[in-house]
């Protein structure tokens, strides 16, 4: 039943992916991505990667799509934004179209040649994960702490009040 | 448990929701009357009981329009997006030893999670009702949302360090000698002021403040689809207490009375306070709000992850990965 489940939300996230990448308005995009989102946790928790499905849903799906709304919704689309954005879709993706579906070749040659192996797998566990990410990938995870850090002092650096003196060079 | 019983069992959860959501309502407007030393409402069955069910075949019956300009399909989607999330997160919580829908390993990750969606109802709510009220208010939730779910998370990781699992059964387990709000103070005042924020309950309740957004980003609901978003409101009061209860006050664990008893009367005490801490603290302003979250509330919550940290290590109690 799990395996069952897993596929209905792949199809679910892939047709709505399709339809995020070709809907003119930006807040039904997003409204499709955050569908193909949460159908992916849903098929994390189907395959028994709870851990993977529950950040999938948290970290995605409940923060970084938020983000993503919260500057679009502050752009008002009318009708004749609208129409340009639908000139332009209509031949962007063909060359991102034909390398995606290039891509997907491989995985369903994967999935016929039994790749994705026999029956329902463990589950991983939060502490196997743990032990993985601050033992044999320590050097990694410290790598992208650091990334993180260093994006955080460019917010800091960014929305910083400037003096005087400095507003006078920066007259914006 | 077999597929049949786990639908039939969620249908029982739901509908005993549903009807926890309006007895509540009852309770907290007869509660703020009191606090507010006048009636409340008092005229519908005995002392006002019956009043939720007038309200809503009120709801269910009043006409529901979308307003003009807006958004059709997002504007009707919104309101579930409000109520779905929040009684999925239910299905992680323990009722009693063994009384769960699904003993989620992630059950603490996945509750939050579910609570975490909820911001899009708003969010869509607000930019489909094409009204600047209601998209001040949109804006106002999706930054309150970002800030106090940063510390959400990190506040009761303390209680996951503790005890060594996510699984909410097993954090009841490992109170059964000393409850966590013994131990993790700090970690359970954080824990309720991202959890007033999350439900958005007053006085983190910005997103809607009638003083000077109208309604906020449900000024042009009405009927049921307002509905809605108050029952995703006090059906969040509950997950929120609910997840306390477990997290930090034993959870169904109690001398005498049957396990459920015991959860019941905790879930209720703290959703008490919910209307007590509405009725008795003033709002913030929004800067003031958001500031607070960014520069004392997610300090304060690493501060507590590392004592609890270096604690747990130095004492070699940890279970799990430590």
């Amino acid at each position: 039943m799990s395996w069952g489940l897993a596929i209905w939300a792949a199809t679910v996230a892939f047709g709505a992916a399709i339809l995020a990448v070709t809907r003119p308005s930006a807040v039904h995009a997003l409204l499709l991505l955050l569908a193909a989102l949460i159908s992916l946790g849903v098929g994390f928790f189907a395959m028994a990667a709870n851990f993977a499905g529950a950040i999938q849903l948290l970290i995605y799906a409940g923060a970084v799509v938020a983000v993503f709304v919260f500057v679009v919704m502050t752009i008002d689309a009318g009708d004749e934004a609208m129409a340009a954005e639908r000139e332009l879709l209509r031949h962007a993706w063909r060359w991102p179209a034909l390398i995606v579906g290039l891509s997907v070749v491989p995985v369903i040659f994967g999935i016929g040649g039994g790749a994705m192996g026999e029956g329902d797998p463990a589950p991983a566990l939060a502490s196997d994960l743990g032990l993985l990410m601050f033992g044999d990938w320590s050097a990694a995870t410290e790598l992208i702490t650091l990334l993180l850090i260093a994006g955080m002092l460019g917010v800091r650096h960014l929305g910083r009040k400037l003096g005087p003196r400095l507003r006078e060079r920066n007259p914006e | 448990m077999n597929a049949g019983l786990t639908i039939l069992m969620s249908l029982a959860l739901i509908m005993a929701l549903l009807v926890a959501a309006g007895v509540f309502t009852w309770v907290e407007r007869r509660g703020l009357g009191f606090l507010q030393e006048r009636l409340g409402p008092n005229r519908v069955g005995p002392f006002g009981f019956l009043q939720w069910i007038a309200d809503t075949v009120k709801l269910l019956t009043k006409e529901d329009e979308v307003p003009p300009g807006g958004d059709a399909v997002t504007f009707r989607l919104a309101p579930a997006l409000a109520a779905i999330p929040v009684l999925a997160g239910f299905a992680v919580v323990g009722f009693g030893p063994g009384l769960t829908l699904s003993a989620l390993d992630m059950g603490v990750i996945f509750a939050l999670a579910m609570l975490a969606l909820t911001v899009y109802a708003m969010v869509l709510g607000a930019w489909a009702s094409h009204n600047r009220y209601a998209l001040l208010g949109g804006l106002r939730a999706a930054a309150q949302m970002l800030s106090y779910e940063a510390f959400f998370g990190l506040s009761l990781m303390g209680v996951v360090m503790i005890s060594g699992s996510l699984n909410l059964g097993q954090i009841v387990e490992a109170q059964s000698g000393l409850w966590f709000i013994v131990t993790q103070p700090l970690g359970f005042a954080l824990f309720m002021l991202a959890g007033i924020a999350a439900a958005h309950r007053l006085p983190f309740d910005l997103q809607e403040s009638e003083q000077d957004l109208v309604a906020g980003f449900m000024t042009e609901y009405s009927g049921m689809s307002f509905a809605l978003f108050f029952l995703g409101e006090y059906l969040a009061i509950i997950l929120v207490s609910a997840l306390a209860v477990t997290l930090f006050f034993g959870g169904w664990l109690g001398p005498i009375l049957p396990g459920p008893v015991w959860f019941g009367l905790k879930v209720g005490a703290l959703a008490l306070a919910f209307i007590w801490i509405r009725a008795i603290l003033p709002r913030p302003r929004y800067d003031q709000l958001v500031a607070f979250a960014w520069k004392w509330a997610l300090p304060l919550a690493l501060l507590n992850l590392l004592l609890t940290g270096a604690i747990v290590v130095l004492a070699g109690a940890g279970g799990g990965a430590a």
